[in-house]
């Protein structure tokens, strides 16, 4: 057995069932090894979707997501997938190729420091330098990045160290490390003190983010607050921890957010932060939420507690276990005149829109999307416009919402569906990203012709960068700068090249019609909507 | 502005030091001097780091380090709860007109004349990092030819709730 072999044991060990990635010389010896496995490879056309992918399996499968790539051009190019998945704590183990460690350091040829330039994107690395520690580092690899906050783990392996014998290999049953305790339990008396604030509160609220999904207590939340009807909002990343249309829902909050949720936030007198990092996009003003108000913040990651607003209540813990402990107290509280003043903001919200009839209206169309999707399906939203309209406008049932929240990589939808779908089959899986963001992972047509992965794509094209568009349109008063598209290829023709189904959406008066064939059937298809070039989120 | 010092005890392992450095770097957390040796067992290295911010960040050096995977410990205080040391070397010009004088402050601060030849002398000093200050500044009207200074050093005070 060589160290190749024994990183393939360490992946089956681990239950891996599919690989990411894109071979050269230095990662040779797990390609070559990796043939005797049951785990399939999936050849992606640039290793930046490699960790794409493996992140949107990763966010169905609650396991990490794994990605193979070469040492060099194959492992600086992962760097931005890493960095995607770090921003939103998404599980990834990446394995990185390297070259022989008698050349490290001496700039050979496809040589690159990746431990050291994805430092600052990682939970942890590892550069391997003794095949024994192979077993060690895989068992951590794979628990350091799906405990406490999640998040991408990188081993860089040199090829003579994939090539080395190994005298036996034996998979640790236990990871000790004592550098790495995560709390996973809620301290019981600030959990107490959690308690006797919802009793007191007039207007309590709860917003959720992406560590309520990651640490799987959708179901914990929601049983809590539909018990003692607490009202919820989201930030992006919290997005289908509630149904859109839970009476108990009141929206995104943000920029971009709904001015109920907004207002609702604004106007609580208890705040509960859980999973949620109080980011600039969501809280644009931190002392607006610490001001008037008791703030409750739950996190598993005790620097986040604090960083952007100070809490009056900080409980550090998984989120799960938190409202487990929650579930467990039992106590009265009072506010339905408060849920009705926000039934009331909802109700009275206005849309601003009017939209152009030539043309796609994103938002009609992406609410009869969503009304004709699978009660269970995954809608993986791009960036850009496309992504904003999806948040405001995607009504989410049971299933999945998927986007790139912060760190806003475009380019994400198409890989991470793909992911999202080879995690599950059975299920619906959907990517609507921009003319834009399609472009930056069109190759992945390719993949997904290969390995006969049917994820359904939807363009909105309008020919512009239309995020930076617009922000130019307000900022620049439309002076326009290197924001136009027009060089973009015919879709129709791409889809042909790759074998895929086209369709075409002028306007809104065949949205019935060319949606229900889009759903009908389990094949993927490219659905091109033309929108509106001067179209504007806000 | 507060000033803080951090007592943090590493994993011995390479790259672990550019981790650290890269972390006060990366979000503008303040280095002030940083030391960084070997303790009793070889596979603990401890890293003295003095920085200064406000409240806030403060708090937030004390939790990025704690986050970090290689950190097996943090210890935190203010200059008063400490004994806090630096040592520093330097080389100065010296001539009839100025021996005397250099001699005298030597003297005055504690410092050591530990090498001289026809032009040059070395001082060491080992002591408060503002003493180890005050001779710089004093020797600074003389003619400094190098210096080489080791950072703060510093262990909190001993109490009998050690662990």
């Amino acid at each position: 057995m060589i160290g190749a072999d024994a990183i393939i044991k360490c992946l089956e060990e681990e239950g891996v069932k599919y690989v990411f990635g894109y071979p050269g010389v230095a990662i040779c010896p797990f390609y070559n090894s990796i043939l005797q496995s049951e785990i399939q490879t999936i050849l992606i056309r640039t290793e930046q979707n490699a960790a794409h992918a493996a992140s949107g399996m990763a966010r169905l499968t609650g396991r990490p997501g794994v990605c193979a790539v070469t040492s060099g051009p194959g492992a600086t190019n992962v760097i931005t997938g890493i960095a995607t998945a770090f921003a939103d704590s998404i599980p990834l183990v990446c394995i990185t190729g390297q070259v022989h460690t008698d050349l490290l350091g001496s700039d050979s040829f496809q040589e690159a420091d990746i431990t050291g330039a994805v430092e600052s994107f990682v939970k942890y690395s590892y550069l391997v330098k003794n095949v024994a520690d192979i077993p060690r580092i895989f068992r951590e690899a794979f628990h350091i990045a799906n405990t406490g906050r999640r998040g991408p783990v990188l081993i860089d392996i040199p090829i003579n160290i994939q090539n080395a014998p190994i005298s036996k290999f034996q998979y640790p049953a236990e990871v000790n490390m004592r550098t790495y305790k995560p709390t996973v339990k809620g301290h019981a008396v600030q959990i107490k003190k959690v308690i006797r604030e919802l009793e007191r509160a007039k207007r309590p609220i709860i917003c959720v983010g992406g560590g309520v999904l990651l640490s799987e207590a959708r179901d914990d939340l929601r049983e809590f607050v539909e018990k003692y009807r607490i009202p919820v909002v989201s930030t992006m990343m919290g997005i289908s921890v509630m149904p859109t249309e839970h009476p108990l829902y009141f929206g995104m909050v943000g920029n971009h957010g709904k001015a109920c949720a907004n207002r609702a936030m604004n106007e609580s007198d208890l705040l509960i932060m859980a999973g949620a990092r109080v980011a600039d996009r969501a809280v644009s003003q931190p002392d607006l939420i610490t001001r008037d108000k008791v703030l409750v913040h739950i996190d598993v990651d005790p620097a986040e507690i604090g960083k952007n607003a100070g809490p009056t209540i900080p409980l550090v813990g998984d989120v799960k276990h938190i409202f487990q402990d929650f579930a467990r107290e039992e106590f009265n509280c009072e506010h339905e005149e408060w849920l009705q003043t926000l039934e009331e903001y909802r109700r009275t919200l206005v849309v601003m829109r009017s939209p152009n009839p030539a043309y796609v209206d994103p938002a009609a169309f992406i609410t009869r999307l969503s009304e004709k999707m699978d009660p269970d399906g995954v809608y993986v939203a791009d960036v850009g416009q496309n992504q904003i309209w999806s948040c405001s406008y995607h009504i989410v049932k049971e299933g999945r919402f998927l986007t790139s929240g912060g760190m806003g990589t475009m380019g994400y939808s198409i890989p991470a569906a793909m992911g999202a779908k080879l995690a599950d089959k059975r299920r619906q899986v959907i990517a609507v990203c921009g003319d834009g963001s399609f472009q930056m992972s069109m190759m992945e047509l390719a993949t997904m012709r290969q390995y006969d992965i049917p994820v359904k794509i939807i363009v909105l094209k309008n020919g512009y960068l239309g995020m930076v568009r617009e922000y130019q349109h307000y900022t620049y008063k439309d002076h326009y700068s290197v924001v136009d598209l027009s060089g973009s290829p015919m879709l129709d023709k791409i889809a042909a090249a790759y074998d895929m189904r086209y369709q075409l959406l002028e306007n809104m008066g065949r949205v019935e019609e060319v949606l229900d064939t889009f759903l009908g059937d389990d094949k993927s298809v490219l659905l091109e909507c033309l929108v509106d070039p001067m179209d504007l989120v806000k | 502005m507060r000033k803080r010092i951090y007592s943090v005890l590493v994993e011995n392992r390479s790259g672990v030091l550019g981790k650290v450095a890269g972390l006060f770097a990366r979000r503008c957390f303040n280095i002030d001097s940083l030391t960084v040796g070997e303790t009793d067992d070889p596979e603990i290295s401890c890293m003295t780091i003095v920085s200064s911010g406000d409240e806030r960040t403060i708090e937030q050096i004390e939790k990025q380090l704690n986050k970090k995977l290689d950190v097996i410990k943090v210890k935190t205080f203010d200059e008063t709860q400490s004994v806090s040391r630096e040592l520093m070397l330097v080389k100065v010009r010296h001539n009839k007109g100025n021996r005397r004088e250099i001699t005298e402050i030597c003297e005055i601060l504690r410092a050591e004349i530990v090498d001289m030849s026809k032009h040059f002398m070395m001082i060491q000093i080992c002591d408060t990092p503002e003493r180890t200050k005050l001779l710089l500044t004093m020797l600074q009207s003389i003619s400094i030819a190098e210096v080489a200074r080791t950072g703060t050093l510093a262990l909190a005070k001993c109490s009998e709730n050690d662990d």
